[in-house]
Protein backbone atom coordinates (compact mmCIF):
# COMPACT_ATOMS: atom_id res chain seq x y z
CA UNK A 1 0.00 0.00 0.00
CA UNK A 2 2.75 2.40 0.98
CA UNK A 3 6.36 2.09 0.11
CA UNK A 4 8.67 4.74 1.42
CA UNK A 5 12.35 4.72 0.54
CA UNK A 6 15.20 6.75 1.98
CA UNK A 7 13.29 9.86 2.96
CA UNK A 8 15.42 12.75 4.19
CA UNK A 9 14.28 16.10 5.43
CA UNK A 10 16.22 18.88 7.09
CA UNK A 11 14.71 22.11 8.32
CA UNK A 12 16.97 25.12 7.97
CA UNK A 13 16.11 27.30 10.91
CA UNK A 14 17.73 30.48 12.10
CA UNK A 15 18.97 28.61 15.12
CA UNK A 16 20.60 25.98 12.93
CA UNK A 17 19.71 22.94 10.89
CA UNK A 18 17.34 20.37 12.32
CA UNK A 19 17.24 16.92 10.80
CA UNK A 20 13.61 15.84 10.89
CA UNK A 21 13.96 12.67 8.79
CA UNK A 22 17.07 10.67 8.19
CA UNK A 23 17.02 7.82 5.69
CA UNK A 24 13.52 6.69 6.61
CA UNK A 25 12.26 3.63 4.76
CA UNK A 26 9.28 1.42 5.48
CA UNK A 27 6.39 -0.48 3.93
CA UNK A 28 2.79 -0.60 4.96
CA UNK A 29 0.67 -3.53 3.84
CA UNK A 30 -2.74 -2.89 2.35
CA UNK A 31 -5.50 -3.06 4.95
CA UNK A 32 -3.18 -2.90 7.93
CA UNK A 33 -2.80 -0.39 10.73
CA UNK A 34 0.71 0.98 10.96
CA UNK A 35 1.72 2.88 14.07
CA UNK A 36 4.57 5.36 14.28
CA UNK A 37 5.57 6.16 17.81
CA UNK A 38 8.09 8.63 19.15
CA UNK A 39 8.51 11.48 21.56
CA UNK A 40 7.74 14.98 20.34
CA UNK A 41 10.44 16.20 18.03
CA UNK A 42 11.25 12.69 16.81
CA UNK A 43 10.09 13.59 13.31
CA UNK A 44 6.92 11.52 13.19
CA UNK A 45 4.68 14.49 12.38
CA UNK A 46 6.99 15.49 9.54
CA UNK A 47 6.96 11.91 8.29
CA UNK A 48 3.19 11.68 8.08
CA UNK A 49 3.00 15.11 6.40
CA UNK A 50 5.49 13.98 3.81
CA UNK A 51 3.28 11.04 2.85
CA UNK A 52 0.62 13.34 1.35
CA UNK A 53 3.10 16.05 0.35
CA UNK A 54 1.86 18.64 2.83
CA UNK A 55 5.58 18.84 3.42
CA UNK A 56 8.18 18.07 0.78
CA UNK A 57 11.01 15.78 1.83
CA UNK A 58 14.43 16.80 0.53
CA UNK A 59 15.02 13.44 -1.10
CA UNK A 60 13.63 9.93 -1.23
CA UNK A 61 10.73 8.11 -2.86
CA UNK A 62 7.12 7.62 -1.94
CA UNK A 63 4.74 5.22 -3.59
CA UNK A 64 1.15 4.95 -2.50
CA UNK A 65 -1.38 2.39 -3.68
CA UNK A 66 -1.32 1.93 -7.43
CA UNK A 67 -0.03 5.44 -7.91
CA UNK A 68 3.20 6.28 -9.63
CA UNK A 69 6.32 6.60 -7.56
CA UNK A 70 6.91 10.16 -6.44
CA UNK A 71 10.61 10.88 -6.33
CA UNK A 72 11.89 13.90 -4.46
CA UNK A 73 14.57 15.87 -6.27
CA UNK A 74 16.08 18.81 -4.41
CA UNK A 75 13.02 19.10 -2.26
CA UNK A 76 10.58 19.05 -5.19
CA UNK A 77 8.23 16.15 -5.96
CA UNK A 78 8.69 14.61 -9.40
CA UNK A 79 6.94 11.90 -11.38
CA UNK A 80 8.61 10.14 -14.30
CA UNK A 81 11.50 12.56 -14.06
CA UNK A 82 9.43 15.74 -14.40
CA UNK A 83 8.11 18.11 -11.79
CA UNK A 84 4.75 17.16 -10.34
CA UNK A 85 2.05 19.76 -11.09
CA UNK A 86 -0.13 21.33 -8.41
CA UNK A 87 -3.09 19.49 -9.88
CA UNK A 88 -1.34 16.14 -9.61
CA UNK A 89 -0.45 16.86 -6.01
CA UNK A 90 -4.05 17.78 -5.21
CA UNK A 91 -5.24 14.58 -6.86
CA UNK A 92 -2.77 12.56 -4.83
CA UNK A 93 -3.92 14.21 -1.58
CA UNK A 94 -7.54 13.49 -2.43
CA UNK A 95 -6.68 9.82 -2.37
CA UNK A 96 -5.37 10.09 1.19
CA UNK A 97 -7.58 11.02 4.12
CA UNK A 98 -6.06 12.81 7.08
CA UNK A 99 -7.18 13.58 10.61
CA UNK A 100 -5.50 15.89 13.09
CA UNK A 101 -4.99 16.41 16.80
CA UNK A 102 -6.89 19.69 16.70
CA UNK A 103 -9.61 18.32 14.37
CA UNK A 104 -9.28 21.34 12.06
CA UNK A 105 -12.95 21.52 11.17
CA UNK A 106 -14.22 24.66 9.48
CA UNK A 107 -16.08 26.50 12.23
CA UNK A 108 -18.44 28.35 9.95
CA UNK A 109 -19.78 25.25 8.25
CA UNK A 110 -22.30 22.84 9.69
CA UNK A 111 -21.26 19.26 10.35
CA UNK A 112 -23.00 18.32 7.11
CA UNK A 113 -21.12 20.90 5.05
CA UNK A 114 -17.80 20.04 6.69
CA UNK A 115 -18.19 16.46 5.58
CA UNK A 116 -19.31 17.58 2.13
CA UNK A 117 -16.21 19.78 1.75
CA UNK A 118 -13.92 17.30 -0.03
CA UNK A 119 -16.76 16.23 -2.33
CA UNK A 120 -17.78 19.68 -3.52
CA UNK A 121 -16.15 21.27 -6.54
CA UNK A 122 -15.01 17.89 -7.82
CA UNK A 123 -17.63 17.44 -10.51
CA UNK A 124 -19.96 15.31 -8.39
CA UNK A 125 -23.63 16.21 -8.54
CA UNK A 126 -25.46 17.51 -5.49
CA UNK A 127 -27.72 14.52 -5.02
CA UNK A 128 -24.78 12.12 -4.89
CA UNK A 129 -22.91 14.34 -2.47
CA UNK A 130 -25.88 14.56 -0.11
CA UNK A 131 -26.43 10.82 -0.22
CA UNK A 132 -22.78 10.18 0.55
CA UNK A 133 -22.75 12.66 3.44
CA UNK A 134 -25.75 10.98 5.07
CA UNK A 135 -24.02 7.64 4.67
CA UNK A 136 -20.93 9.00 6.39
CA UNK A 137 -22.95 10.61 9.17
CA UNK A 138 -24.46 7.23 9.84
CA UNK A 139 -21.05 5.59 9.75
CA UNK A 140 -19.79 7.85 12.54
CA UNK A 141 -23.16 7.87 14.34
CA UNK A 142 -23.78 11.62 14.12
CA UNK A 143 -26.88 11.76 11.96
CA UNK A 144 -28.75 13.96 14.44
CA UNK A 145 -25.91 16.51 14.48
CA UNK A 146 -25.99 17.18 10.72
CA UNK A 147 -27.13 20.80 11.05
CA UNK A 148 -25.05 21.69 14.07
CA UNK A 149 -21.88 23.79 14.01
CA UNK A 150 -18.57 22.34 15.30
CA UNK A 151 -18.45 24.75 18.27
CA UNK A 152 -21.45 22.91 19.70
CA UNK A 153 -19.76 19.50 19.63
CA UNK A 154 -17.55 17.70 22.14
CA UNK A 155 -13.96 16.82 21.24
CA UNK A 156 -14.83 13.22 20.46
CA UNK A 157 -17.72 14.26 18.24
CA UNK A 158 -15.52 16.76 16.41
CA UNK A 159 -12.99 14.03 15.70
CA UNK A 160 -15.76 11.78 14.40
CA UNK A 161 -16.82 14.54 12.02
CA UNK A 162 -13.18 14.90 10.96
CA UNK A 163 -13.00 11.16 10.31
CA UNK A 164 -16.18 11.24 8.23
CA UNK A 165 -14.76 14.18 6.27
CA UNK A 166 -11.46 12.40 5.71
CA UNK A 167 -13.27 9.33 4.41
CA UNK A 168 -15.75 11.21 2.23
CA UNK A 169 -13.98 10.63 -1.06
CA UNK A 170 -13.33 6.95 -0.26
CA UNK A 171 -9.56 7.19 0.09
CA UNK A 172 -7.84 3.81 0.51
CA UNK A 173 -5.46 5.34 3.04
CA UNK A 174 -6.04 7.33 6.22
CA UNK A 175 -3.32 9.29 8.02
CA UNK A 176 -3.88 10.07 11.67
CA UNK A 177 -1.71 12.75 13.24
CA UNK A 178 -2.08 12.36 17.03
CA UNK A 179 -5.82 12.12 16.52
CA UNK A 180 -6.58 11.14 20.10
CA UNK A 181 -4.03 13.27 21.93
CA UNK A 182 -6.47 16.08 22.67
CA UNK A 183 -9.24 13.77 23.84
CA UNK A 184 -10.25 12.42 27.23
CA UNK A 185 -9.80 8.68 27.82
CA UNK A 186 -13.40 7.80 27.01
CA UNK A 187 -13.43 9.73 23.74
CA UNK A 188 -10.00 8.30 22.91
CA UNK A 189 -11.36 4.79 23.30
CA UNK A 190 -14.39 5.53 21.14
CA UNK A 191 -12.26 7.07 18.38
CA UNK A 192 -9.78 4.20 18.44
CA UNK A 193 -12.51 1.59 18.23
CA UNK A 194 -14.13 3.53 15.39
CA UNK A 195 -10.81 3.57 13.52
CA UNK A 196 -10.30 -0.14 14.10
CA UNK A 197 -13.84 -0.75 12.94
CA UNK A 198 -13.33 1.23 9.74
CA UNK A 199 -10.10 -0.64 9.16
CA UNK A 200 -11.91 -3.98 9.45
CA UNK A 201 -15.13 -3.06 7.65
CA UNK A 202 -13.82 -0.90 4.84
CA UNK A 203 -10.36 -2.40 4.62
CA UNK A 204 -8.87 1.07 4.79
CA UNK A 205 -5.15 1.24 5.51
CA UNK A 206 -4.28 3.45 8.45
CA UNK A 207 -1.01 5.12 9.35
CA UNK A 208 -1.22 6.65 12.77
CA UNK A 209 1.36 8.57 14.66
CA UNK A 210 1.21 8.93 18.40
CA UNK A 211 3.34 9.33 21.48
CA UNK A 212 1.18 6.94 23.47
CA UNK A 213 2.04 3.26 23.47
CA UNK A 214 -1.51 2.44 24.58
CA UNK A 215 -2.81 3.69 21.23
CA UNK A 216 -0.41 1.49 19.28
CA UNK A 217 -1.24 -1.45 21.49
CA UNK A 218 -4.95 -0.90 21.00
CA UNK A 219 -5.19 -0.85 17.22
CA UNK A 220 -1.88 -1.17 15.37
CA UNK A 221 -0.62 -4.29 13.62
CA UNK A 222 2.89 -3.06 13.08
CA UNK A 223 4.80 -0.26 14.70
CA UNK A 224 7.84 1.83 13.89
CA UNK A 225 9.66 3.52 16.75
CA UNK A 226 11.20 6.86 15.83
CA UNK A 227 13.97 8.81 17.49
CA UNK A 228 15.86 11.82 16.14
CA UNK A 229 14.41 11.45 12.67
CA UNK A 230 15.28 7.79 12.30
CA UNK A 231 13.27 4.62 12.61
CA UNK A 232 15.20 2.77 15.29
CA UNK A 233 13.01 -0.31 15.40
CA UNK A 234 10.14 -1.64 13.39
CA UNK A 235 8.10 -4.77 13.67
CA UNK A 236 4.97 -6.57 14.64
CA UNK A 237 3.33 -4.92 17.66
CA UNK A 238 3.31 -8.17 19.62
CA UNK A 239 6.99 -8.76 19.00
CA UNK A 240 7.98 -5.23 19.93
CA UNK A 241 5.97 -5.50 23.11
CA UNK A 242 7.25 -8.87 24.14
CA UNK A 243 10.81 -8.20 23.13
CA UNK A 244 11.76 -4.57 22.54
CA UNK A 245 15.37 -4.20 21.44
CA UNK A 246 16.09 -0.49 21.14
CA UNK A 247 16.46 1.44 24.39
CA UNK A 248 13.69 3.84 23.44
CA UNK A 249 11.33 0.97 22.55
CA UNK A 250 11.90 -0.48 25.99
CA UNK A 251 10.95 2.85 27.51
CA UNK A 252 7.76 3.00 25.48
CA UNK A 253 6.82 -0.57 26.33
CA UNK A 254 7.51 0.06 29.99
CA UNK A 255 5.34 3.18 29.88
CA UNK A 256 2.27 1.18 28.95
CA UNK A 257 2.73 -1.84 31.17
CA UNK A 258 2.60 -2.36 34.88
CA UNK A 259 5.97 -4.05 34.71
CA UNK A 260 7.48 -0.76 33.65
CA UNK A 261 6.77 0.43 37.16
CA UNK A 262 9.68 -1.64 38.37
CA UNK A 263 12.16 0.59 36.61
CA UNK A 264 10.92 3.66 38.41
CA UNK A 265 10.80 1.77 41.69
CA UNK A 266 14.43 0.85 41.24
CA UNK A 267 15.32 4.37 40.29
CA UNK A 268 13.65 5.61 43.44
CA UNK A 269 15.38 2.90 45.49
CA UNK A 270 12.05 1.67 46.76
CA UNK A 271 12.15 -0.88 49.55
CA UNK A 272 10.21 -3.27 47.37
CA UNK A 273 13.04 -3.49 44.88
CA UNK A 274 15.74 -4.26 47.43
CA UNK A 275 17.29 -7.68 47.35
CA UNK A 276 19.54 -9.61 49.69
CA UNK A 277 22.73 -11.33 48.82
CA UNK A 278 22.16 -14.40 46.71
CA UNK A 279 18.87 -13.15 45.36
CA UNK A 280 18.02 -11.88 41.90
CA UNK A 281 15.50 -9.35 40.76
CA UNK A 282 14.13 -10.72 37.49
CA UNK A 283 11.61 -9.82 34.87
CA UNK A 284 9.92 -12.77 33.21
CA UNK A 285 7.91 -12.34 30.04
CA UNK A 286 5.53 -15.06 29.00
CA UNK A 287 4.83 -15.14 25.32
CA UNK A 288 2.13 -16.77 23.27
CA UNK A 289 2.08 -20.43 24.16
CA UNK A 290 3.21 -20.47 27.76
CA UNK A 291 0.71 -18.14 29.40
CA UNK A 292 -1.66 -20.11 31.53
CA UNK A 293 0.64 -23.07 31.84
CA UNK A 294 2.14 -24.05 35.10
CA UNK A 295 5.64 -23.11 34.07
CA UNK A 296 6.41 -21.33 37.31
CA UNK A 297 5.06 -24.03 39.56
CA UNK A 298 6.86 -26.76 37.75
CA UNK A 299 10.07 -24.72 37.62
CA UNK A 300 9.88 -24.33 41.39
CA UNK A 301 9.20 -28.03 41.87
CA UNK A 302 11.82 -29.32 39.49
CA UNK A 303 14.69 -26.97 40.28
CA UNK A 304 13.99 -25.89 43.82
CA UNK A 305 13.89 -22.15 43.17
CA UNK A 306 11.72 -19.71 44.99
CA UNK A 307 10.00 -16.81 43.28
CA UNK A 308 8.65 -13.96 45.34
CA UNK A 309 6.16 -12.07 43.19
CA UNK A 310 6.37 -8.28 43.19
CA UNK A 311 4.43 -7.21 40.11
CA UNK A 312 2.43 -9.12 37.55
CA UNK A 313 0.63 -8.08 34.41
CA UNK A 314 -1.19 -9.89 31.64
CA UNK A 315 -2.97 -8.67 28.55
CA UNK A 316 -4.21 -9.59 25.13
CA UNK A 317 -2.43 -8.13 22.13
CA UNK A 318 -3.73 -8.86 18.68
CA UNK A 319 -5.73 -11.67 20.22
CA UNK A 320 -2.70 -13.27 21.79
CA UNK A 321 -1.84 -13.28 25.47
CA UNK A 322 1.24 -11.54 26.77
CA UNK A 323 2.12 -11.79 30.43
CA UNK A 324 4.90 -10.66 32.66
CA UNK A 325 6.15 -10.89 36.15
CA UNK A 326 8.72 -9.03 38.16
CA UNK A 327 9.90 -10.99 41.15
CA UNK A 328 12.77 -11.95 43.39
CA UNK A 329 14.35 -15.23 42.54
CA UNK A 330 16.15 -17.06 45.30
CA UNK A 331 17.56 -20.47 46.10
CA UNK A 332 20.80 -22.36 46.04
CA UNK A 333 23.24 -21.01 43.39
CA UNK A 334 23.02 -24.05 41.13
CA UNK A 335 19.25 -24.30 41.38
CA UNK A 336 18.86 -20.64 40.45
CA UNK A 337 21.02 -21.32 37.41
CA UNK A 338 18.96 -24.39 36.58
CA UNK A 339 15.72 -22.56 37.21
CA UNK A 340 16.60 -19.84 34.74
CA UNK A 341 17.49 -22.27 32.00
CA UNK A 342 14.35 -24.29 32.74
CA UNK A 343 12.26 -21.18 32.25
CA UNK A 344 14.09 -20.23 29.08
CA UNK A 345 13.53 -23.68 27.68
CA UNK A 346 9.85 -23.13 28.26
CA UNK A 347 9.78 -19.95 26.22
CA UNK A 348 9.87 -17.57 29.15
CA UNK A 349 12.04 -14.57 28.46
CA UNK A 350 14.15 -13.90 31.54
CA UNK A 351 15.85 -10.62 32.22
CA UNK A 352 17.91 -10.10 35.33
CA UNK A 353 17.33 -6.57 36.53
CA UNK A 354 19.47 -6.78 39.65
CA UNK A 355 21.85 -9.47 40.61
CA UNK A 356 22.68 -10.00 44.27
CA UNK A 357 24.75 -13.10 43.69
CA UNK A 358 28.50 -13.38 43.90
CA UNK A 359 29.97 -12.21 40.56
CA UNK A 360 31.88 -15.39 39.60
CA UNK A 361 28.59 -17.26 39.42
CA UNK A 362 27.88 -15.21 36.39
CA UNK A 363 24.90 -13.08 35.48
CA UNK A 364 22.09 -14.00 33.20
CA UNK B 1 -40.38 69.39 14.25
CA UNK B 2 -40.24 72.43 12.02
CA UNK B 3 -40.99 74.77 14.90
CA UNK B 4 -38.43 73.06 17.06
CA UNK B 5 -35.69 73.35 14.43
CA UNK B 6 -36.52 76.98 13.73
CA UNK B 7 -35.98 77.92 17.35
CA UNK B 8 -33.22 75.49 18.34
CA UNK B 9 -31.14 75.69 15.17
CA UNK B 10 -32.24 78.71 13.15
CA UNK B 11 -29.17 78.80 10.94
CA UNK B 12 -29.41 75.12 10.13
CA UNK B 13 -33.02 75.71 9.15
CA UNK B 14 -31.99 78.54 6.86
CA UNK B 15 -29.40 76.39 5.15
CA UNK B 16 -31.34 73.13 5.33
CA UNK B 17 -31.13 72.52 1.59
CA UNK B 18 -27.39 72.96 1.64
CA UNK B 19 -27.19 70.67 4.67
CA UNK B 20 -29.11 67.90 2.92
CA UNK B 21 -27.06 68.32 -0.22
CA UNK B 22 -23.85 68.12 1.81
CA UNK B 23 -25.10 65.03 3.52
CA UNK B 24 -25.92 63.32 0.25
CA UNK B 25 -22.53 64.36 -1.18
CA UNK B 26 -20.79 62.78 1.78
CA UNK B 27 -22.92 59.69 1.38
CA UNK B 28 -22.10 59.44 -2.32
CA UNK B 29 -18.36 59.76 -1.66
CA UNK B 30 -18.66 57.20 1.09
CA UNK B 31 -20.34 54.42 -0.83
CA UNK B 32 -18.54 54.94 -4.13
CA UNK B 33 -15.06 55.16 -2.65
CA UNK B 34 -16.00 52.51 -0.08
CA UNK B 35 -17.08 49.96 -2.63
CA UNK B 36 -13.92 50.36 -4.68
CA UNK B 37 -11.67 50.37 -1.60
CA UNK B 38 -13.44 47.26 -0.31
CA UNK B 39 -12.70 45.35 -3.50
CA UNK B 40 -9.10 46.49 -3.84
CA UNK B 41 -8.30 46.16 -0.13
CA UNK B 42 -9.69 42.64 -0.07
CA UNK B 43 -7.64 41.73 -3.12
CA UNK B 44 -4.45 43.23 -1.69
CA UNK B 45 -5.03 41.62 1.68
CA UNK B 46 -5.47 38.21 0.08
CA UNK B 47 -2.37 38.80 -2.06
CA UNK B 48 -0.29 39.64 1.00
CA UNK B 49 -1.42 36.58 2.95
CA UNK B 50 -1.10 34.20 0.01
CA UNK B 51 2.29 35.35 -1.25
CA UNK B 52 4.10 35.91 2.04
CA UNK B 53 6.88 33.57 3.12
CA UNK B 54 5.40 30.12 3.79
CA UNK B 55 2.10 31.40 2.38
CA UNK B 56 -0.12 29.14 0.28
CA UNK B 57 1.38 30.61 -2.89
CA UNK B 58 4.68 32.09 -1.82
CA UNK B 59 5.84 34.83 -4.18
CA UNK B 60 8.12 37.28 -2.46
CA UNK B 61 8.26 39.64 -5.45
CA UNK B 62 4.50 40.23 -5.41
CA UNK B 63 4.53 40.41 -1.64
CA UNK B 64 7.28 43.04 -1.51
CA UNK B 65 5.63 45.22 -4.15
CA UNK B 66 2.17 45.21 -2.54
CA UNK B 67 3.72 45.62 0.88
CA UNK B 68 5.79 48.62 -0.23
CA UNK B 69 2.86 50.35 -1.96
CA UNK B 70 0.70 49.90 1.11
CA UNK B 71 3.41 51.22 3.40
CA UNK B 72 4.11 54.29 1.28
CA UNK B 73 0.51 55.37 0.99
CA UNK B 74 -0.23 54.64 4.60
CA UNK B 75 2.47 57.01 5.74
CA UNK B 76 1.17 60.04 3.82
CA UNK B 77 -1.35 62.12 5.79
CA UNK B 78 -4.64 62.19 3.89
CA UNK B 79 -4.84 65.95 3.56
CA UNK B 80 -1.45 65.94 1.81
CA UNK B 81 -2.36 62.88 -0.25
CA UNK B 82 -5.38 64.82 -1.52
CA UNK B 83 -3.21 67.57 -2.97
CA UNK B 84 -0.50 65.23 -4.10
CA UNK B 85 -2.96 63.19 -6.15
CA UNK B 86 -4.57 66.15 -7.93
CA UNK B 87 -2.65 65.64 -11.21
CA UNK B 88 -3.41 61.93 -11.24
CA UNK B 89 -7.08 62.49 -10.44
CA UNK B 90 -7.32 65.02 -13.23
CA UNK B 91 -5.72 62.58 -15.66
CA UNK B 92 -7.99 59.71 -14.67
CA UNK B 93 -11.43 61.28 -14.18
CA UNK B 94 -10.96 64.61 -15.93
CA UNK B 95 -11.45 66.78 -12.86
CA UNK B 96 -9.97 67.12 -9.41
CA UNK B 97 -12.94 68.84 -7.79
CA UNK B 98 -16.45 67.93 -6.72
CA UNK B 99 -17.46 64.48 -5.57
CA UNK B 100 -16.11 63.05 -8.77
CA UNK B 101 -12.65 64.35 -8.04
CA UNK B 102 -12.68 63.09 -4.47
CA UNK B 103 -13.32 59.39 -5.10
CA UNK B 104 -9.82 58.56 -6.30
CA UNK B 105 -7.95 60.14 -3.37
CA UNK B 106 -10.45 58.60 -0.98
CA UNK B 107 -9.70 55.17 -2.43
CA UNK B 108 -5.97 55.84 -2.10
CA UNK B 109 -6.53 56.92 1.46
CA UNK B 110 -8.67 53.95 2.49
CA UNK B 111 -7.08 51.02 0.64
CA UNK B 112 -3.74 50.83 2.52
CA UNK B 113 -5.48 50.94 5.88
CA UNK B 114 -8.06 48.39 4.83
CA UNK B 115 -5.45 46.11 3.25
CA UNK B 116 -3.55 45.87 6.53
CA UNK B 117 -6.75 45.13 8.40
CA UNK B 118 -7.78 42.42 5.95
CA UNK B 119 -4.29 40.95 6.20
CA UNK B 120 -4.61 40.71 9.98
CA UNK B 121 -8.10 39.21 9.73
CA UNK B 122 -7.00 36.54 7.26
CA UNK B 123 -3.85 35.74 9.23
CA UNK B 124 -6.15 34.89 12.12
CA UNK B 125 -7.43 31.83 10.28
CA UNK B 126 -5.96 28.77 11.99
CA UNK B 127 -3.12 27.27 9.96
CA UNK B 128 -4.53 23.84 10.83
CA UNK B 129 -7.66 24.56 8.80
CA UNK B 130 -5.53 25.47 5.81
CA UNK B 131 -3.54 22.29 6.23
CA UNK B 132 -6.69 20.19 6.49
CA UNK B 133 -8.11 21.77 3.34
CA UNK B 134 -4.85 21.11 1.51
CA UNK B 135 -4.96 17.51 2.66
CA UNK B 136 -8.42 17.28 1.07
CA UNK B 137 -7.03 18.44 -2.25
CA UNK B 138 -7.93 22.14 -2.24
CA UNK B 139 -5.72 24.28 -4.45
CA UNK B 140 -4.92 27.99 -4.11
CA UNK B 141 -8.36 29.19 -5.20
CA UNK B 142 -10.12 26.69 -2.95
CA UNK B 143 -8.01 27.72 0.01
CA UNK B 144 -8.71 31.41 -0.56
CA UNK B 145 -12.43 31.27 -1.25
CA UNK B 146 -13.48 28.24 0.76
CA UNK B 147 -11.25 28.60 3.80
CA UNK B 148 -9.56 32.00 4.24
CA UNK B 149 -12.36 34.29 3.11
CA UNK B 150 -15.11 32.13 4.59
CA UNK B 151 -13.61 31.37 7.97
CA UNK B 152 -12.48 34.98 8.49
CA UNK B 153 -15.92 36.50 7.86
CA UNK B 154 -16.58 37.76 11.41
CA UNK B 155 -13.16 39.42 11.57
CA UNK B 156 -13.56 40.80 8.07
CA UNK B 157 -16.85 42.36 9.11
CA UNK B 158 -15.18 43.93 12.12
CA UNK B 159 -12.32 45.44 10.15
CA UNK B 160 -14.68 46.58 7.39
CA UNK B 161 -16.71 48.43 10.00
CA UNK B 162 -13.60 50.13 11.36
CA UNK B 163 -12.51 51.10 7.86
CA UNK B 164 -15.97 52.38 6.94
CA UNK B 165 -16.01 54.65 9.97
CA UNK B 166 -12.55 55.98 9.20
CA UNK B 167 -13.61 56.53 5.61
CA UNK B 168 -16.37 58.85 6.77
CA UNK B 169 -13.65 60.84 8.50
CA UNK B 170 -11.72 61.01 5.24
CA UNK B 171 -14.75 62.21 3.24
CA UNK B 172 -15.11 65.24 5.50
CA UNK B 173 -11.54 66.19 4.65
CA UNK B 174 -12.24 65.87 0.95
CA UNK B 175 -14.15 69.13 1.35
CA UNK B 176 -10.73 70.76 1.22
CA UNK B 177 -10.48 70.07 -2.50
CA UNK B 178 -13.96 71.33 -3.15
CA UNK B 179 -15.78 68.03 -2.98
CA UNK B 180 -18.42 69.47 -0.72
CA UNK B 181 -19.99 67.26 1.89
CA UNK B 182 -20.60 67.56 5.60
CA UNK B 183 -17.02 68.59 6.33
CA UNK B 184 -16.93 71.64 4.14
CA UNK B 185 -20.48 72.54 5.15
CA UNK B 186 -19.41 72.57 8.79
CA UNK B 187 -16.44 74.81 8.01
CA UNK B 188 -18.01 77.18 5.50
CA UNK B 189 -21.45 77.65 7.01
CA UNK B 190 -20.76 76.75 10.60
CA UNK B 191 -17.31 77.89 11.62
CA UNK B 192 -16.66 80.70 9.10
CA UNK B 193 -20.10 82.30 9.50
CA UNK B 194 -20.14 81.76 13.23
CA UNK B 195 -23.16 79.45 13.33
CA UNK B 196 -22.52 77.04 16.19
CA UNK B 197 -25.84 75.24 15.69
CA UNK B 198 -24.66 74.12 12.25
CA UNK B 199 -21.40 72.71 13.66
CA UNK B 200 -23.39 70.90 16.36
CA UNK B 201 -25.81 69.48 13.82
CA UNK B 202 -22.88 68.15 11.75
CA UNK B 203 -21.38 66.52 14.81
CA UNK B 204 -24.69 64.91 15.72
CA UNK B 205 -25.34 63.53 12.26
CA UNK B 206 -21.82 62.06 12.07
CA UNK B 207 -22.22 60.53 15.51
CA UNK B 208 -25.46 58.92 14.46
CA UNK B 209 -23.99 57.46 11.28
CA UNK B 210 -20.95 56.12 13.13
CA UNK B 211 -23.11 54.59 15.81
CA UNK B 212 -25.34 52.97 13.20
CA UNK B 213 -22.39 51.50 11.27
CA UNK B 214 -20.79 50.17 14.43
CA UNK B 215 -24.02 48.56 15.59
CA UNK B 216 -24.66 46.85 12.29
CA UNK B 217 -21.04 45.68 12.18
CA UNK B 218 -21.14 44.29 15.70
CA UNK B 219 -24.40 42.50 15.09
CA UNK B 220 -23.24 40.88 11.86
CA UNK B 221 -19.89 39.88 13.35
CA UNK B 222 -21.65 38.23 16.26
CA UNK B 223 -24.13 36.48 14.01
CA UNK B 224 -21.40 35.05 11.80
CA UNK B 225 -19.04 33.85 14.53
CA UNK B 226 -18.74 30.06 14.39
CA UNK B 227 -21.82 29.92 12.20
CA UNK B 228 -23.32 31.28 9.02
CA UNK B 229 -25.88 34.06 8.97
CA UNK B 230 -28.56 31.84 7.55
CA UNK B 231 -28.35 28.20 8.51
CA UNK B 232 -29.49 25.79 5.89
CA UNK B 233 -31.13 22.85 7.57
CA UNK B 234 -30.57 19.63 5.73
CA UNK B 235 -33.05 16.83 6.00
CA UNK B 236 -32.64 13.35 4.79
Amino acid sequence: MIEVRHLNKTFHLKTGDVTALEDVSFRVEKGSVFGVIGYSGAGKSTLVRCLNLLEYPDSGEIQIGDGKTVALRNGQPTIDGRKMTGREQSAMRRGIGMIFQQFNLLDRLTVFDNIAYPLQHTGRNRKDIEKRVWELLELVALTEKANVFPSQLSGGQKQRVAIARALAANPPLLLSDEATSALDPEATESILSLLKDLNRKLGITIVLITHEMAVVKRIADRVAVMEDGRIVEEGNVYDIFSNPRAEISKRFVASSSLLGKMDSLIRENAELAEIREGEMLVRLVFEKECVGEHVLTSAAKETGIDLNLLLADAEYLQGRPLGGIVGILSGAPESVEKGLSYLREHHVRCEVIRNGRVPQNGGA
Amino acid sequence: MEEFLKTAAPNLWTYRDKFLKSFSATFEMFWKAGLIAFAIGLLFGVLLVATKKEGIRQNLMVYQVVNAVVNVFRSIPFIILLIFLIPLTRAVVGTAINVKGAILPLVFGAVPFYTRQVEVALSGVDAGKIEAARSMGSGTAGLIFRVYLREAVPDLIRVTTVTAISLIGLTTMAGAVGAGGIGSFAINYGQNQNHPDIVNACVIILLLVTFLLQSIGNLLARRTFNRTLFVRNRGK
